[in-house]
C-alpha cells in the first residue's frame, strides 16, 4: 500500500518544521555568543578617553603616548612630574574646561564661548608642563599644541586591572579584577554555607526520613526554587541586611556576607535535588551488604552511600556555584555594590551580574562603557558554559561507569 | 570481657547514628522553615496593604500611594507574549527530540545546547535581548522585545517537560497505532500527544511562574520605571511586577514611605508564583495517579 503523494509531502513538511524547532536552542546559543562578542570586542580597539574629547600637551613635550592608568593618576594628582613618565623634568599642570576661569576672564572667552578654541590653543602653547583635557571640536587647524594618544584598552589591563571606574574622566578605567573577585567571594561564601546544609537535607530525604515526611518536604523545597530572585533580594534587604548590621556592629549591613547568605538559600534547592537523586542511585545490594556486616545505617551512609554518589554530589556543588555566579537581582540588592577588591566578608562587594544590571541603563549605546559591560557578559557566559560542560562531563562519565 | 567491649562499640555506634540523624533532621526542618519564614514575613507585612484598590489603581504620589494595576497588567502581557513564542516552539522541539531525531549525536548535541541555554544567567539574556531585539531589530524597549527575551529563556523548561512527558508514554500505544496503519504524524497527533498533554501543560505553568518573577532579562528590554497608563500596543513599554518591586525597594523617590507598597507588591508577586507552582504540582500528581490506574 503506498501513501498518496500529498500525504507524504505533508509528513516531510511537518518533519522539517519539527527539525527546525529542534535546532532552536542551538541557534539561540549561537546567536547569544555572536551578539555578546560583536558588541563587546570593539572595546579593545578604542581609546578609553571619553568620546569627543582629546588630551593635548605643549608642543615641546617629548611624550607621545600615555597609558590610560597613568592619565588617571595624573589627573588624580598622584603623578606630578613629567620626569616620572619618560618626559622632561617639569611639573605637570592639569587642565579641564572647569579650570578655564582661573586663566581667562569671561569677557575674553566670549559670552557664547566663541573664543574658546583660541584660548585653549594659547594656553597649551604658553605653559610647558600642561596636559589639557578638552573637547575635540575646539581643536582647530592652527592649534599650537600637540595631541597625545592614550594607549588603547588592552586585554591585559582589562582582566588584571584593579580599578573599575567606567565613567571616570578624562580616562575611564576598566579593570575587571574587583568584580571578578567579588563574584567569586560571594559565590564561594554561598557554597560554603549551602553545601553542608544541602547535603544534610539530601541525605535525610533519601536515606533517613520516612516517605510521608519526604512527600511533604520535597514539594516545599521545590517551591523554594520557584520564588523569584527579586523577592529573595527584597527579603535580604529588609531582614538580613539590618540583622548583619546590628550583629557585627557595622556602618552598613550591605556586605558580601548578606549576598552569600541569600545566594546560599537560592542554591539550596538545586543542590538538594541533584544530590538526593544521585544518593538514590546507590544500589540496594551494596547498602544491604554493609548492613549485613553489622554496620549501622549511619556508617553505611558515610562509608558506602556518600563515596558511591560522590560524583553526583560534586555535580550538585558545581551547579550550585553556577547558580550563584549568574544571580543578578538578589545580589544587586544586598551586597552594597562597591567596586573594590574584597578583603573580608563584612565589606560591600560588587559582582559581575550586578554591575551589568546597575550600569547598562546609564551607558550610551556603542560607547566604551557599554562595550565593557558586554565583555562582562561574555565572561559570565564563558564561566557558566565551563560549569555546565563540567557537570555534563561528570554525569556522562558517571553513567558509563555505572553501566 | 569481649562482650563488654562489643557492647561499648555498639553503644557508640548507635549514639553517633542518633546524633548524625538528629543533626540532619534539624537542618532539614531549618531549610523547610526558610520558606515559611519568608512567606510569613511577607504576609504579615503585606497583608494590610492589599486591597481591591491596591490591585486596580495606578500608582500615585511618587509611588507611595495608589496601586500596582499597570505592573500587574504588564506582567500579564509579558506572560502572554513570551508563552505565545516559547510554548509552540518548545513543544515542537520536544516532539522532534523524542519522536523524530534518530538516537545519536544529534539528540546529544541538542540536549547539550538546551542544557547550556538553561544555564545561561538571566542577565546575559537581558544583554542579548537588548542587543538583538531592542537595538539591531529596532523594536526599542517594548513588549515584543521583552517577550521574546523571556520566551527564549523559558524554552529549555518547555522542551524538557515536553520531552519527559513524551518519554513517559508507553511504547505499546505507539505500536498499537502503527499496527492499525496510522502514520507517524497521525500517531503523534491522535495518540502520543493526547496522553502526554497534561504533563506538557505542567511545563507551561512552570514557565509562566518563571516569567512572572524574572527581573534581569526585562530591565533593558521592556520594563518602565514609572508609567501610570496601560500600554498602547506591542511596541510600547510596560511596568512589570518584579521590576516594580525592585524600584520600590531600592530606588523609589521616597524609599521609607514606599515600603508598605513594596511589601504589598512582594506579597502579590509571591502569591502568583507560588499559586502557579502549586497548581503545576497538583496537576502532575493528579495525572500521574490517573495514568497508573489505567
Amino acid at each position: 500500500m503506498t501513501k498518496p503523494f500529498h500525504k507524504k509531502l505533508l509528513e516531510k513538511i511537518v518533519e522539517g518544521i519539527l527539525a527546525l524547532s529542534g535546532s532552536i536552542t542551538s541557534l539561540a546559543v549561537l546567536l547569544i555568543v555572536i551578539f555578546l562578542f560583536k558588541e563587546g570586542l570593539g572595546l579593545f580597539k578604542r581609546s578609553p578617553v571619553a568620546e569627543g574629547y582629546v588630551l593635548a600637551v605643549n608642543k615641546n613635550n617629548p611624550v607621545n603616548r600615555i597609558d590610560s592608568k597613568v592619565v588617571k593618576r595624573i589627573f588624580d594628582q598622584e603623578i606630578t612630574n613629567w620626569k616620572s613618565i619618560t618626559g622632561k623634568n617639569d611639573t605637570i599642570i592639569t587642565f579641564r574646561l572647569d579650570n578655564l576661569n582661573s586663566y581667562y576672564s569671561d569677557e575674553k572667552i566670549g559670552a557664547n564661548l566663541e573664543n574658546l578654541s583660541v584660548c585653549i590653543s594659547s594656553l597649551v602653547d604658553s605653559i610647558s608642563g600642561i596636559i589639557a583635557f578638552v573637547p575635540q571640536k575646539n581643536i582647530t587647524n592652527d592649534f599650537k599644541g600637540k595631541l597625545v594618544k592614550p594607549e588603547n584598552v588592552s586585554a591585559g589591563e582589562f582582566f588584571l586591572g584593579k580599578e573599575w571606574y567606567p565613567t571616570a574622566e578624562p580616562s575611564a578605567q576598566f579593570g575587571v579584577l574587583p568584580l571578578l573577585l567579588g563574584t567569586l567571594w560571594v559565590s564561594l561564601g554561598a557554597i560554603l554555607l549551602s553545601l553542608p546544609l544541602g547535603l544534610a537535607v539530601a541525605i535525610y530525604m533519601a536515606e533517613v526520613a520516612n516517605p510521608r515526611i519526604r512527600n511533604i518536604f520535597k514539594p516545599i523545597i521545590e517551591l523554594l526554587a520557584g520564588i523569584p530572585s527579586v523577592i529573595y533580594g527584597f527579603f535580604g534587604l529588609v531582614v538580613i541586611v539590618p540583622l548583619i548590621q546590628s550583629i557585627f556592629n557595622l556602618p552598613v549591613g550591605e556586605t558580601a556576607l548578606a549576598g552569600s547568605i541569600i545566594l546560599a538559600i537560592m542554591a539550596l534547592p538545586t543542590i538538594i535535588t541533584i544530590a538526593e537523586d544521585s544518593i538514590r542511585t546507590t544500589p540496594r545490594s551494596m547498602k544491604e551488604a554493609s548492613l549485613a556486616l553489622g554496620a549501622s545505617r549511619w556508617q553505611t551512609i558515610y562509608r558506602i552511600v556518600i563515596p558511591y554518589s560522590i560524583s553526583g554530589i560534586t555535580a550538585a556543588a558545581i551547579l550550585g556555584i553556577g547558580r550563584a555566579v549568574g544571580e543578578t537581582m538578589a545580589v544587586l540588592m544586598v551586597t552594597g555594590n562597591a567596586a573594590v577588591i574584597p578583603h573580608s566578608f563584612l565589606q560591600p562587594v560588587r559582582t559581575i551580574p550586578a554591575t551589568i544590571a546597575a550600569e547598562l541603563g546609564e551607558s550610551s549605546q556603542g560607547g566604551p562603557h557599554y562595550q565593557a559591560l558586554f565583555i562582562l557578559g561574555c565572561i559570565l557566559f564563558i564561566l557558566t558554559l565551563i560549569i555546565n560542560l563540567t557537570v555534563e562531563y561528570i554525569s556522562s562519565r558517571n553513567k558509563l561507569a555505572k553501566r | 570481657m569481649i562482650s563488654e567491649k562489643r557492647r561499648k562499640i555498639e553503644r557508640s555506634k548507635r549514639l553517633s547514628e542518633r546524633v548524625a540523624f538528629g543533626i540532619f533532621r534539624v537542618m532539614s526542618l531549618l531549610v523547610v522553615g526558610i520558606l515559611f519564614v519568608i512567606l510569613g514575613f511577607l504576609v504579615i507585612k503585606g497583608f494590610s496593604v492589599i486591597s481591591w484598590d491596591f490591585i486596580t489603581k495606578m500608582p500615585e504620589d511618587g509611588m507611595t500611594k495608589g496601586g500596582i494595576y499597570p505592573a500587574i497588567i504588564g506582567t500579564l502581557y509579558l506572560i502572554a507574549g513570551s508563552m505565545l513564542f516559547s510554548f509552540p516552539i518548545g513543544v515542537l522541539s520536544g516532539i522532534y527530540i523524542n519522536e523524530y531525531a534518530s538516537n545519536g549525536w544529534v539528540v546529544k548535541f541538542i540536549r547539550l545546547m538546551t542544557n547550556n541555554l538553561a544555564g545561561i544567567p538571566s542577565i546575559v539574556f537581558g544583554l542579548f535581548g537588548m542587543s538583538l531585539f531592542v537595538n539591531t531589530l529596532g523594536f526599542g524597549d517594548s513588549i515584543i522585545a521583552g517577550s521574546l527575551t523571556l520566551g527564549l529563556m523559558t524554552l529549555p523548561v518547555v522542551i524538557r517537560t515536553t520531552e519527559e512527558a513524551l518519554k513517559s508514554v508507553d511504547n505499546s500505544f505507539r505500536h498499537g497505532s502503527y499496527a492499525l496503519g496510522a502514520s507517524k504524524l497521525q500517531t503523534i497527533r491522535r495518540v502520543t500527544l493526547p496522553i502526554a498533554y497534561p504533563n506538557i501543560i505542567t511545563g507551561l505553568i512552570l514557565s509562566i511562574g518563571r516569567v512572572s518573577g524574572e527581573t534581569a532579562p526585562i530591565l533593558f528590554t521592556v520594563a518602565a520605571y514609572f508609567l501610570p497608563r496601560l500600554p498602547h500596543g506591542i511596541f510600547d513599554q510596560v511596568m512589570a511586577l518584579p521590576y516594580h518591586l525592585y524600584v520600590l525597594a531600592t530606588s523609589g523617590t521616597n524609599i521609607e514611605e514606599s515600603r508598605p507598597m513594596a511589601y504589598g507588591t512582594a506579597l502579590v508577586l509571591i502569591m502568583i508564583v507560588l499559586f502557579l507552582n502549586l497548581m503545576a504540582n497538583a496537576l502532575r500528581r493528579y495525572f500521574s495517579k490517573k495514568v497508573k490506574m489505567n
